[in-house]
């Protein structure tokens, strides 16, 4: 494809991408969120419509009204979340509005024969009759792609697919990649995992705010230039962001007392200074009684693995679940959080993990979301003046750079990065005193995470206290000034985060035993 | 006899209790007796809901046999398809939009213009040939302006679905306010026809049921439309990137729904003789409950004809019982029926929250 541009009310997506694409060959699509990648996918198979530029299939050119056309030109795509019916069985999904059919009705065993040899191309032995939702993720991601070989499609668009999957789920898929590039088809594969990438791509092209940044070979270009390709900004300016971050985590860390505590280092820091304080705080079926303490200007990082309760606590501290044990004292006062009305009226705030669901509109404009917390909390007789309303968007735009800086456009069109910033301004338009953020840097990419990281260290040292969860341990461990470990619903332990705390130290007490340094 | 509703009635706070009061001990069992049917015949949980329907449809029959003489006899069974045939295939078009997550509230009223439309035609004289085609056919096109209403303009199905219901509500009244009667041979001759051996019968309204019904399961399980029906109940954005042809099944489920209603419309007219502006008012939500007690589920993806059939006929017994019963006010149909739908929402609620 050629010079290709798209646009959507307020942003353009795409501007002027050339891209190609060769036969038998994996070629990885690279690029931070917001990039253009999934947009040029979308261009690609006919999702949308692009406003200029050429796609070219074998020197003809296409213009894909729907999916189903470019599916009938051969390009067939897999996105990140499997789109298929777990409602229907296997075979039907791989071989839906493809069925044989003999005399005007679908032929169920051929069906099936079909399905099953399909799936034996990928060596996938399951049970075609078995409905989709029995299986795991891993699988379908499986199964959609024999569903898309179906139609002998001569390009494979593969839309991380490698988001959900373990390693050796990672392993099988590339193993059913290599095969089908052995038989010429062309793969295009989009992930944000850089070791898979260099594992499995013979090309790679990178796009940067929607611009055409290059198309590189594997072995030409080092990691460190092609993050550098990627956010546009030379490393050092990386490094620099981390090393500020970083200084800022230590100072109040030196506080503590240094090394590994167990639950009983709670009862040593002083309980006047803490904002809130939490004693057996539990809930049965969710978490098991935790003890946490968070004074001002403090960030605490969760860590643990996913499902191990670092979400089930911050919800109990933000009221979104209730607490059927424990005690929360809250700026020296006992509360109970029925509810997040409650939390937000003591001023603590929370970003959740889902930012889709729990957290944005995305049919309102930036401006809206932004004030939507404010105005909520004024109720809606009195409301904020059109200056105060732009005051406060400007600042917030200004101050977390969020991009486009247009407060009239969709949050919708956003990308992901850049809705995480919408969200938080949201949230800090409440002057919260606590913020809680659940995986705010989660499928965003490299620059806005360390932006968000520098943004946290910085209200951290304005006097907030923050609540830092995510699955990026490196992130934790560079942020907070104490790390709490939870395991299996269990706070562990809890480290104040000094010079040698290391990441084994705290992936040691993720996984349990004896790793105590 | 009918001691046991009515005390209940009296002993309880609001009518609206008595009914559960009653049919609860031969609900309790269920859930754990559902479970070890399912571990023994290894269903699948898609089918929980139909088997439900089967349950309730056999309890009813079990309670109906031991407490009335002659209920079990092959004429109370063949009457109860013969005089709900029209429900049957309203239901069945019901389905059909139900399994694709929308909603059709103008099948009542196109029943009404049907047969109104119809007595109409007679009444100047038009021959049947004529006049039994435009009756199916008006229900087709009404059916056309809501899926062009919910594709092209983007309506919720709900609103435009309303819209046609006013649209074709009023037309009743604008060619007859009054009750037309059909005098017409045809007509005459499909409503007394009777075909049976022995004591089983089945009218000409119950054998074109039957065959819509029998195309619709054809339709929906041994062709590509029907399979993307329930693709695009389950996920309509997945189905569409999955390349099947929403836009044209979306359109075709409500194309079919009306034609179902005008079908309907033309069954409900020959067994009462005549086209009234008034007939077949709250009928779509009768449809909409037999389809949800036969086991669709109501987001849907998930359902199936036969299961629309075992609840019509559920409604039906309702019906049949309350007659049978005899001093109970009819309107106790409509509580029954309520109490029914009831459990099969709360069932389909607990389906969806255990699968995800």
């Amino acid at each position: 494809m050629t010079d290709v541009s798209l646009e959507f009310p307020g942003v353009k997506a795409l501007d002027g991408v050339d891209f190609r694409l060769f036969p038998g060959e994996v070629h990885a699509l690279l690029g931070e969120n917001g990039a253009g990648k999934s947009t040029l996918i979308k261009a690609l198979t006919g999702v949308y419509r692009p406003s200029g530029g050429h796609i070219l299939l074998d020197d003809v050119e296409q213009r894909f009204a729907t999916p189903a056309a470019a599916q009938a030109a051969g390009i067939s795509t897999v996105y990140q979340e499997v789109n298929l019916c777990p409602n229907l069985s296997v075979a039907e999904n791989v071989m839906l509005g493809h069925e044989p059919r003999r005399a005007g009705a679908i032929d169920w065993r051929a069906t099936r024969r079909q399905a099953r040899e399909q799936l034996k191309r990928l060596n996938l032995d399951l049970d075609p009759v078995s409905g989709l939702g029995t299986h795991s993720i891993a699988v379908q991601q499986l199964v959609a792609i024999a569903r898309a070989m179906v139609i002998d499609a001569k390009v494979l668009i593969l839309d991380e697919p490698t988001s959900s999957l373990d390693a050796d789920e990672v392993e099988r898929l590339f193993a059913v990649m290599r095969s089908l590039r052995e038989q010429g088809v062309a793969i295009l594969f989009v992930s944000h995992f850089l070791d898979q990438v260099y594992a499995i791509s013979d090309r790679m092209t990178v796009l940067r705010n929607g611009r055409l940044v290059g198309e590189y070979l594997p072995a030409e270009l080092p990691r460190v230039k092609l993050v550098s390709a990627m956010i546009g900004a030379s490393i050092e300016v990386l490094e620099r962001l981390e090393a500020e971050t970083g200084s800022g985590a230590a100072d109040p860390g030196a506080a503590g007392s240094g090394a590994v505590t167990g639950d009983e280092a709670s009862g040593a820091t002083a309980p006047e200074e803490a904002f809130l304080r939490a004693r057996g705080l539990g809930r049965k079926k969710s978490v098991h009684p935790v003890d946490l303490d968070i004074r001002a200007g403090e960030v605490i990082g969760f860590a643990g693995l996913l499902g191990s309760g670092r979400t089930e606590v911050a919800r109990l501290l933000y009221g979104a679940d209730r607490a059927d044990s424990g005690t929360l004292v809250v700026g020296g006062t006992p509360v109970t959080l029925r509810n997040p009305r409650r939390a937000l009226r003591h001023r603590i705030a929370f970003s959740s993990e889902s930012r889709r669901v729990e957290g944005l509109v995305g049919d309102l404009t930036v401006r809206e979301n932004i004030v939507l917390g404010v105005q909520a909390r004024r109720g809606w007789v009195r409301r904020l003046s059109r200056r105060r309303v732009d005051e406060l968007v400007a600042r917030y735009v200004a101050e977390l750079d969020i991009r486009p800086a247009d407060p009239d456009a969709l949050v919708r069109n956003l990308s992901g990065g850049n809705q995480q910033k919408v969200l938080l301004a949201r949230w800090l338009a409440m002057e919260p005193r606590l913020l809680i953020l659940d995986e705010p840097t989660r499928g965003i990419d490299v620059g806005a995470k360390a932006e968000i990281q520098r943004l946290v260290a910085t209200l951290a040292g304005d006097g907030m206290s923050v609540v830092f969860i995510s699955a990026e341990l490196e992130e934790v461990l560079r942020l907070s000034d104490r790390i709490v470990v939870m395991r299996d619903r269990t706070k562990v332990a809890e480290l104040t985060n000094t010079d040698d705390v290391r990441l084994d130290t705290v992936v040691g007490l993720i996984a349990g035993g004896e790793t105590r340094p | 006899m009918p001691t046991e509703p009515l005390t209940s009635a009296d002993a309880g706070p609001s009518a609206g209790e008595a009914p559960s009061a009653d049919a609860a001990p031969g609900d309790r069992p269920r859930p754990g007796a559902l479970l070890r049917l399912r571990a023994l015949l290894h269903l699948d949980q898609q089918y929980l809901p139909v088997v439900g329907s089967v349950v309730v449809l056999v309890l009813m029959l079990v309670v109906g046999g031991t407490r009335y003489d002659n209920f079990l006899s092959p004429l109370v069974l063949s009457n109860l398809l013969i005089d709900n045939s029209y429900m049957v295939v309203l239901a069945v078009g019901m389905t059909f939009v139900i399994l694709t997550g929308g909603i059709d509230l103008s099948v009542g009223a196109v029943v009404a213009l049907s047969g109104v439309l119809g007595a109409r035609m007679f009444e100047s004289g038009y021959p049947a040939a004529v006049c039994l085609p435009v009756m199916v056919l008006v229900g087709a096109l009404l059916g056309v302006l809501a899926g062009v209403m919910v594709l092209v303009v983007e309506v919720e199905p709900f609103i435009a679905t309303l819209a046609v219901m006013f649209l074709a509500r009023g037309l009743c009244y604008v060619i007859a306010p009054e009750s037309v009667p059909i005098r017409a041979d045809a007509i005459t001759t499909l409503g007394t026809s009777r075909f049976g051996a022995g004591e089983w019968v089945i009218t000409p309204s119950g054998i074109i049921a039957l065959v819509i019904l029998g195309s619709a399961f054809f339709l929906l399980h041994y062709t590509r439309f029907g399979r993307t029906v329930y693709a695009i109940g389950e996920d309509e954005g997945s189905a569409r990137l999955m390349g099947l042809p929403v836009t044209v099944t979306k359109l075709g489920v409500y194309v079919l729904s009306g034609t179902c209603a005008g079908v309907a419309g033309l069954l409900f007219a020959i067994s009462t003789r005549a086209g009234y502006s008034r007939n077949g008012i709250g009928m779509e939500t009768t449809a909409i409950a037999a389809v949800v007690i036969g086991g669709t589920i109501l987001t849907g993806g998930s359902g199936y004809v036969l299961g629309s059939l075992l609840g019509v006929l559920a409604l039906g017994l309702i019906q049949t019982m309350i007659t049978f019963e005899g001093t109970l006010s009819s309107w106790w149909t409509s509580i029954f029926i309520g109490t029914l739908l009831f459990l099969f929402v709360v069932l389909q609620r607990v389906i969806v929250l255990r699968r995800t």
